[in-house]
């Protein structure tokens, strides 16, 4: 047999029929669904008189539109609580799985897919979010589908796709002390581009991959999709296996052995072909910060902000004349000067225990500047805020000046009460920083929980790996 | 689905890469359970000088006047011609809702994301890839002659901009389905033998799955 990519074993498992140009039909094995990508697939499944293939592959879980403050008067923006109330009777309707607003598993549906053990390596996992790509990290096919492909998976456990072409991101050597997941990956899309993974599945590998935690992986699988690629992935090794081990929906016994079997084999050959190959010298990533409107418009702290005359190319120096105008930066200003308004810890990409454990250390006996209006702290799950809380950094925040809230998607997106003003500049550790993201006008610069920390307590950018 | 065989309309041109989902559609409109009523709301952060809400009545709004779908004969444009990496960001179908709303029957950029791209087919608009250099000349035509109408023939996989004509790919499933207006999970259920079956074997293998 030819040598084959962990991307080309997964999508081959997992072919029910192909026709002849190319075209599949791929099972899917796990279904996350949410509020705000569901109701109209749920409708159209009604509409034609269907009902889900199988119903046990779906998890459902509120994320988008719940308060992250107190939530015991329920949802007050009226048409938001429609919402999670459709989710709510689409899940009773159909009998469905799902983690309610009052459930301690609530919380960001790529956190509690992996905490439940409901992403498993080998699976194919989707989900009507794009940054589905999260699961990945597990030796999983996981990407990101539209509410009408919602509505063909909840029918046929199916959906119709080519396959991508296979990139490998390796990122080689390690990284120096206080170089996190959240920096290796932006170095990675400031290096290839917002658009460079187009087309592919990207494979991570290299030694700084294989160091990190799973919890680090998803940081980095998460932001594929800001690379272009729908889907990203990590090869299966004991770190994936001893995260798995003991969690709810994983299997135990007979079957847990049979499993992990398999899963080893969930690695790239050898020899295996990529169409693309990138390699990262992990000694030269840097904590990073976005100075722009897009993830690929990113810098090393102890940097400047480009200058787009510095640039041949006319379109993408019009496209950073117009971040630079909308972000209210001047080109060549050092980061450092950049002083922050509020601070946002959260989102799936770094709102995981270790996340937190890595923002705390870095506001542990300090308080938040002056100048800084509002810091919070976002857990991903109710499990996540449990955990923290046990471990006191919910105490350690609070006696630092952060707000410690309930879980969600929240400033992330800003769909919930949680947003920036205009002009509002926010150090945050999610993974979008497009115009109007975190609320109209608002500014995000995308950086680590570390980093976020410490934009907090100082008032503006600083390198965590220097100050602390 | 609408289905999609020939079209002639004006072209809006907007000219910078990277037009992100939320850009076509901000997030406070993504609160609705519909899949229409999305089109006064596309590129809404660019189109009106104030913020929108879903329960402010969009004709009391300040209109952009800079903006180009504002601008007379772009507010009844049937084609978008865009630039690289176009629809990229969040999965929302809500973007797609909003350009077809709008009155969008195609649009063309050197490249799309591929959420965006699969969306679109999924409701019968039409992306058209083209190559950079063409994407150029046809943002020179449209600068030279406003009002002009491009022509787009799917069945012949052609496109008329001005004096030339461009042929482009399309995937020949998606082109199926896209000519007859096709529900696709309608299709994929004839093959539900080839799922269960698939279903009896993988269960064998990979019992923790089921
Ligand atoms: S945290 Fe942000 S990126 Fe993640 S699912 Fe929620 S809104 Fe999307």
């Amino acid at each position: 047999m030819t040598a084959r990519t962990l991307y080309d074993k997964l999508w081959d498992d997992h072919v029910v029929r192909a026709e002849q140009d190319g075209t599949a039909l791929l099972y899917i094995d796990r279904h996350l669904v949410h509020e705000v990508t569901s109701p109209q697939a749920f409708e159209g499944l009604r509409l034609a008189g269907r009902k889900p293939w199988r119903t046990g592959s779906i998890v459902a879980v509120p994320d988008h539109n719940v308060p992250t403050t107190d939530r015991s008067q329920g949802i007050t923006d009226p048409v938001a609580k429609i919402q999670v109330q459709t989710l709510d009777d689409n899940c009773k309707e159909f009998g469905l799985t799902e983690f309610d607003m009052s459930d301690i598993r609530q919380g960001i549906v790529h956190v509690i897919g992996p905490e439940q053990g409901a992403t498993l390596p080998g699976m194919t996992v989707v989900c009507g979010d794009s940054h589905t790509s999260t699961h990945g990290a597990f030796g999983a096919l996981a990407f990101g589908i539209g509410t009408s492909e919602v509505e063909h998976v909840l029918a046929t456990q199916c959906l119709l796709q080519k396959k991508s072409k296979n990139m490998l991101v390796s990122v080689d050597g390690q990284v120096h002390e206080g170089i996190t997941a959240k920096d290796i990956v932006l170095a990675i899309i400031g290096e290839i581009g917002t658009a460079g993974g187009t087309g592919y599945a990207i494979e991570f590998g290299g030694d700084a991959i294989r160091a990190l935690s799973i919890e680090g992986r998803m940081t980095v699988c998460n932001m594929a999709i800001e690379a272009g690629a729908r889907a990203g992935m990590v090869a299966v090794d004991d770190t994936t296996i001893d995260y798995v081990k003991g969690r709810p929906y994983a299997p135990e016994g007979e079957t847990w052995e049979k499993a992990v079997a398999y899963w080893q084999t969930l690695v790239s050959d050898a020899d295996a072909r990529f169409d693309r190959v990138v390699r990262i010298d992990a000694s030269t990533i840097k904590p990073q910060v976005t100075w722009g409107t897009s993830p690929e418009m990113v810098v090393a702290v102890d940097t400047c902000v480009p200058d787009p005359a510095a640039i041949d190319d006319a379109v993408k120096a019009d496209g950073m004349r117009k971040a630079l105008a909308y972000m209210g930066l001047q080109a060549g200003q050092a980061v450092h000067d950049i002083k922050v308004d509020k601070v946002f810890i959260g989102s799936c990409t770094n709102s995981r225990i270790e996340d937190l454990r890595a923002a705390a250390k870095v506001a542990e006996g300090r308080s938040v500047a002056d100048n800084v209006k509002l810091a919070m702290v976002v857990p991903g799950s109710g499990l996540v805020k449990q955990q923290a809380e046990s471990e006191g950094l919910d105490r350690i925040f609070i006696d630092a000046g952060f707000e410690w809230r309930e879980p969600g998607c929240s400033m992330c997106l800003a769909m919930n009460a949680d947003r920036l003003e205009p002009e509002e500049r926010c150090a945050s550790t999610s993974n979008r920083n497009f115009e109007g993201r975190q609320g109209q006008g608002g500014r995000t610069h995308l950086v680590s929980p570390a980093m976020a920390a410490a934009a907090a307590v100082h008032g503006h950018f600083v390198d965590v790996t220097e100050q602390g | 689905m609408q289905a999609f065989t020939q079209h002639r309309g004006i072209v809006a041109p907007m000219d910078r890469p990277n037009v992100d989902t939320d850009a076509i559609i901000p997030k406070q409109y993504l609160k609705s359970i519909k899949r229409s009523g999305f089109g006064p709301n596309a590129f809404d952060d660019w189109r009106y000088l104030d913020e929108g809400a879903p329960d402010i009545d969009n004709a009391t709004r300040r209109i952009n006047p800079d903006f180009i779908l504002n601008q007379s004969p772009y507010d009844r444009s049937s084609i978008l011609l865009a630039r690289e990496n176009f629809g990229c960001g969040s999965s929302r179908e809500h973007a797609v809702w909003a350009l077809t709303d709008f009155g969008f029957r195609a649009v063309i950029a050197p490249s799309f994301a591929d959420i965006f791209f699969n969306n679109s087919f999924k409701n019968g608009l039409l992306p058209i890839v083209l190559d950079e250099k063409i994407v150029d000349a046809m943002f020179t035509v449209v600068a030279e002659n406003p009002a002009v109408e491009f022509e787009i023939d799917l069945p012949a996989q052609t496109i008329t901009a001005g004096s030339e004509t461009y042929a482009f790919e399309v995937d020949e499933f998606r082109k199926h389905c896209m000519l007859n207006g096709l529900d696709d999970i309608a299709l994929t259920l004839q093959h539900a033998d080839d799922i269960k079956a698939y279903e009896q074997a993988r269960q064998k293998t990979a019992p923790w799955l089921y």
